[in-house]
């Protein structure tokens, strides 16, 4: 067991995603950053959907109550193991009453923790990721308890990844949405020449930028959409679905984002610049 | 079999967008889960693929390899065309039991104000009619019932409430539903259904699938109680019907 002392700002378990229940209505959901996640996984040779932390802002502070082995990539919190600081994107022993905390948030927004086998929370319509109305949990509690397997022994065969150095990019891939030639051409050389701010409205279903393209009264039924679609809304406001957002929707789709750019968006936070590069199919 | 001229669209590097002509028709809907069938059944590595079909398109998408457009447009336009005549699939008419009290329909008083017709009228309507879901999304479980009476056609709340129970039926614009889970919301409440339409812990959460139907009908306090306890401990037995064309 893992048993959280203090939950962070707001920390879940995700795997790569529940498949096969969209058509019902139920978002993919799944780590944000996907590609920190699977470097997580790697290290510790754990299987691809082995279920992970994600830690949101601020870490978590939690104590090994089994001995174990760990990771941790994406976004730099500042790990530290009984108070010593320690390196990201390296294997750790942690020892039962080890206490595991996290400090300052130096770049991106995500971190990923893995232990060795993953983490054994439920298994709900064939995932373990963490969403409201599906798993009991929606975010880690206070004094909750987290299953894990018992490691005395491993000896990793890669020690140690160079993280690629993604967290100061600020382009987004993007390609054609469904919806794309609604843009008249003001729009499009906005959306292709400027920058756009993280709107304080960001989280794992959206992330919303604060400035607006010019309003659009296009009319169409709803489709489905997918995590890193972007939607314009009447007022001209730019949402860009995540992990959790929904499966279908009404308002145009403009542009989709490349699978590696969902990634790198979900290490941004409010306040920080993105921008739009076109690529073609 | 129709066939319809259909429109075959990247949609990101993982998925496909087939849109079908742009309006509300149950022949499009029908023509859409049809093929989705063939391409479950015919299509090599159907399994790899989530559809979802929505009024007049179907997207697919494949949870493993980005898709090279080029080559699937052709196999996926094959695919449709060369449908065995198999007929729609299974699909079902769903009664589902609402009470229409006002403790429940919140908004049944002002909605019959605006309509200007009796609480009495609005039941009525509302139960006469057959409604074809025409997609599930917004919410796991949250149906896109088509085919709403004109006379029931109310613009949505001007302030969304911050919070609508699980079980809410109802009105806006064009479209009435049921809100599976208790959420923020903007519809006018004009009842309450007492079936769980959406359970995590069954293997098909969602009995109800894109292309079945649904009829509403009025049932009072005491029945609805009784229906609540029965979905708790998961003894409902719901009234379905095979739709035969």
């Amino acid at each position: 067991m893992i048993k959280v002392i203090h939950p962070g700002f707001f920390t879940t378990i995700q795997d790569m995603g529940r498949f096969g229940y969209r058509d019902k209505g139920v978002p993919v959901c799944g780590c944000m950053d996907n590609y920190s996640a699977s470097m997580a996984n790697s290290l510790l040779e754990n299987a691809e959907m082995d279920a992970v932390m994600e830690i949101t802002m601020t870490g978590p502070k939690l104590e090994f109550q089994t001995t174990s082995f760990f990771s941790i990539t994406g976004a730099e919190m500042s790990p530290a193991l009984n108070g010593v600081p320690i390196n990201s994107y390296e294997v750790h022993k942690a020892n039962e009453g080890d206490i595991l905390s996290f400090g300052k948030l130096l770049n991106g927004f995500r971190s990923y923790l893995a232990v060795k086998g993953g983490f054994l929370t439920e298994t709900k319509l064939m995932s373990r990721s963490f969403y409201k109305t599906i798993t009991d949990q929606n975010c880690l509690k206070e004094r909750m308890e987290i299953p894990i397997k018992e490691y005395s022994e491993y000896s990793p065969k890669i020690a140690h990844i160079k993280p690629e150095a993604t967290q100061k990019e600020l382009e987004l891939n993007v390609y054609k949405g469904p919806e794309y030639n609604i843009l008249t051409d003001d729009q499009l050389k906005l959306l292709f020449t400027n920058k756009f701010t993280i709107a304080k409205e960001n989280n794992r279903m959206a992330y919303q930028l604060e400035e607006l393209i010019g309003v659009q009264s296009h009319k169409m039924l709803t489709s489905a959409t997918l995590p890193g679609t972007v939607q314009l809304t009447p007022a001209g406001k730019l949402i860009i679905l995540m992990r959790d957002g929904q499966t279908t929707g009404g308002y145009p789709r403009i542009l989709q984002l490349a699978t590696k750019s969902i990634a790198m968006l979900s290490q941004k936070k409010f306040g920080d610049e993105v921008s739009f590069h076109f690529l073609s199919h | 079999m129709s066939s319809h001229p259909i429109l075959v669209r990247p949609f990101g590097e993982h998925a496909i967008l087939i849109e079908w002509p742009n309006k509300v028709s149950e022949d499009i809907l029908y023509d859409i889960l049809d093929f989705a069938e063939s391409f479950k059944l015919d299509f090599k590595d159907s399994k790899n693929w989530e559809l979802v079909p929505a009024y007049n398109s179907v997207t697919l998408i494949n949870r493993r390899t980005k898709i090279d457009f080029s080559k699937i447009k052709y196999q996926l336009l094959e695919c449709y065309e060369s449908r065995k005549a198999s007929g729609p699939p299974l699909r079902y008419l769903w009664k589902l039991p609402v009470c229409y009290d006002l403790e429940f329909g919140v908004d049944l008083e002002e909605v019959a104000t605006n309509l200007n017709c009796s609480i009495k009228e609005i039941i009525e309507a509302h139960t006469h009619n057959i409604y074809t879901v025409y997609g599930i999304g917004f919410l796991p479980g949250f149906m896109y019932l088509g085919g709403l009476p004109k006379d029931l056609e109310t613009p949505r709340k001007s302030v969304p409430r911050l919070k609508v129970h699980k079980g809410s039926v109802g009105l806006a614009g064009k479209q009435t539903g049921i809100y599976p889970q208790d959420s923020p919301g903007g519809w006018n409440i004009i009842g309450n259904c007492p079936v769980t339409l959406f359970n995590a812990n069954l293997e098909n959460p969602c009995f109800i699938s894109v292309g079945d139907q649904i009829q509403f009908y009025a049932i009072n306090r005491s029945e609805y109680d009784l229906h609540k306890i029965e979905a708790e401990v998961g003894i409902y037995n719901l009234d379905k019907i095979k739709i035969d064309d």
